[in-house]
């Protein structure tokens, strides 16, 4: 969906052959079998067991067909705490990462320009964190910001933090993580759009007087709009559905469990899949609306 | 880069500012020691599982016990450590592999052809992009939970397979997209058949790209947990065996592995970049 906003931009216009629909339906056929077969058929399992009744005198995992909307209703009320805070943790890391990757992406992409060889060296820093387990470098926090860590102690010696004060097991903890995890995500896509900027819009901002901050806000920002938006986006969706960070072996505890840690219980612990699948429908529905209003709203929806 | 006018103008655009406004030039560094200072932020948790892969702990990987070379050497001692790695290894070639071929098929006839349903097979192809990895994940499990299917090393591959499909058809379609058609044109006019047209002109072109994408697949495969935990019933991949310890404490062999993974993936984006930049070279010598 996002991504479309890359793929789409630099397409030479190719004038198609009309006939040949043959090739044609050899090529798609197989792979869009394999996606009906293993992402389409799928999603519409969830909608059936999401709506599933128990198996009167089953055992655990024991369901039959049903049409039981009462499941939703019982999930998302019974986790609706979960699910608040899957979506705000999401928001405020999305915010922090846009706030935090911009200033690098407009470094690299605008002010780095002369030197190719540091911009793609300050790239691969950017992407490198790809490169090491996402679970090890959560973990690696995990062990950064523990209770006799440097940091906790350098916090509590200077009173930001209360004597019995933790960082991990709290919110703070797993937005940090999320922000922290999606920073790539929302930097690449931001540096796509800043890199092709024409400075001399820039200049033409500042020729008419206009303070670097007003350039910045009114025309910096609203011509890397495609940028903000697919990185918003990219981080977003994964951070909503996470249940890494939020987990209480890695930065969070049973008062952080976010949406996604919660389908994870009910699916393979508890065995309760129609409450799992209602969950994930409820998680997937809020997530297409929410975007759907976004788009719409900042008046890009070309980029889908 | 077309704007060799637009790079002098950028070079002469701040000094006579500086020149008006003396207090520029020293605002002007904060960008780059933020920057610096937040590329160092990203690498800590890197740095963090490097140095930790050479502690010399016993069963916890907590507290720094001092330097040694063991854990390096003698990785596969860890327990069921090498068996995930190797598994991780198999589902992402296998999945690179399916997902590689099938996804670049399908890029190729998108750009090339139009036919019906059209808007309908590009919104099936970027939805999954779109879908959260764990409606992914439970959808596939429910999926075969439905049919009865048996979870294990397959059921990864198959979950690994479709969702590295989406970005293979991304990635590779902007290459082809990007392809000038009188080249093919230029091999049929000279007689080629369509599959001499096909291989020696159109998937030389597009290799560039099909490797990217093969590449890109193999690491969203490698690093994948939360799909593969719903999927992967008892089989442990390396993330889903870190998952698993995390309860009771990493081993430092889990960071030796992570160690040498992330040194050959740098060498890898390396090696790459310098070969572009060489091509380059030759290409800007030649025009």
């Amino acid at each position: 969906m996002a991504f479309a906003a890359f793929a789409s931009t630099d397409a030479v216009v190719t004038k198609p052959a009309r006939r040949a629909s043959t090739v044609a339906l050899v090529m798609l056929l197989p792979g869009i079998l394999y996606m009906l077969l293993f992402f389409l058929t799928p999603l519409i399992s969830l909608v059936i067991t999401s709506f599933q009744a128990e198996l009167p005198g089953g055992d655990i995992g024991d369901y039959v067909p049903g049409l039981q909307w009462q499941n939703y209703v019982d999930s998302a009320s019974e986790y609706l705490p979960h699910i608040l805070r899957a979506f705000g943790y999401a928001l405020v890391a999305t915010v922090f990462a846009l706030v935090i990757s911009y200033p690098i992406a407009y470094f690299i992409g605008v002010k780095a320009r002369r030197w190719p060889l540091l911009q793609s060296l300050m790239l691969t820093l950017v992407i490198a964190p790809f490169f090491i387990s996402f679970l090890l470098r959560t973990l690696a926090w995990k062990q950064i910001l523990s209770d006799e860590s440097p940091v906790v102690l350098a916090l509590k010696a200077v009173a930001i933090l209360p004597a019995d004060g933790h960082l991990t097991g709290t919110p703070f903890a797993v937005i940090f993580g999320l922000t922290y995890n999606f920073i790539p995500f929302m930097t690449l896509p931001l540096y796509t759009t800043l890199e092709r900027l024409d400075i001399r819009f820039l200049e033409a901002g500042n020729d008419l007087y206009a303070s670097p901050a007003t350039t910045f806000l009114k025309v910096t920002v609203p011509l890397s709009m495609p940028g903000i938006i697919s990185g918003t986006l990219l981080t977003f969706i994964p951070a909503a559905g996470d249940y890494i960070n939020a987990s209480r072996d890695f930065l969070g505890s049973s008062k952080t469990a976010m949406l996604g840690n919660a389908i994870e219980a009910n699916f393979l612990t508890l065995q309760n899949y129609p409450v799992a699948a209602a969950l994930s429908i409820i998680l997937m529905a809020v997530i297409l609306i929410l975007v759907g209003v976004y788009v719409r709203r900042s008046g890009t929806e070309d980029l889908l | 880069m077309t704007a060799l006018p637009l790079d002098t103008a950028n070079q002469a655009g701040p000094d006579p500012a500086a020149g008006r406004r003396p207090r520029r030039r020293l605002s002007g560094l904060g960008l780059p020691i933020y920057v610096a200072l937040a590329l160092v932020f990203l690498l800590i948790p890197i740095g963090y599982t490097f140095v930790f892969s050479f502690n010399d702990s016993v069963k916890s990987n907590l507290a720094w016990r001092g330097f040694t070379l063991e854990k390096w050497l003698t990785v596969c001692n860890e327990p069921g450590l090498c068996e995930a790695f190797g598994n991780s290894i198999l589902v992402g070639v296998v999945a690179t592999v399916l997902a590689t071929a099938l996804g670049t098929a399908i890029a190729i006839a998108l750009v090339r052809y139009r036919f019906r349903f059209r808007s309908s097979i590009s919104l099936l192809l970027f939805l999954p992009m779109a879908t959260p990895e764990v409606v992914l994940g439970a959808g596939l499990a429910a999926q075969f939970l439905a049919l009865g299917t048996q979870k294990g090393i397959v059921t990864v591959i198959l979950a690994h397979t479709m969702f590295c499909i989406s970005f293979v058809v991304v990635t590779v379609k902007a290459r082809v997209a990007g392809l000038d058609p009188a080249l093919e044109e230029a091999g049929r006019d000279l007689y080629g058949s369509a599959a001499q047209v096909f291989w020696r002109i159109t998937f030389p072109l597009l290799l560039p790209g099909i490797l990217a994408a093969a590449l890109l697949s193999f690491a969203l495969s490698f690093d994948d947990f939360i799909i593969t935990n719903f999927n992967a019933g008892s089989v442990d991949t390396f993330p889903k065996f870190i998952y698993i310890a995390a309860a009771r404490g990493i081993p430092a062999e889990a960071n030796v592995i992570a160690s040498a993974v992330f040194i050959l993936a740098i060498a890898i984006v390396v090696v790459s970049q310098v070969s572009r930049a060489a091509r380059q070279k030759r290409l800007d010598r030649l025009s």
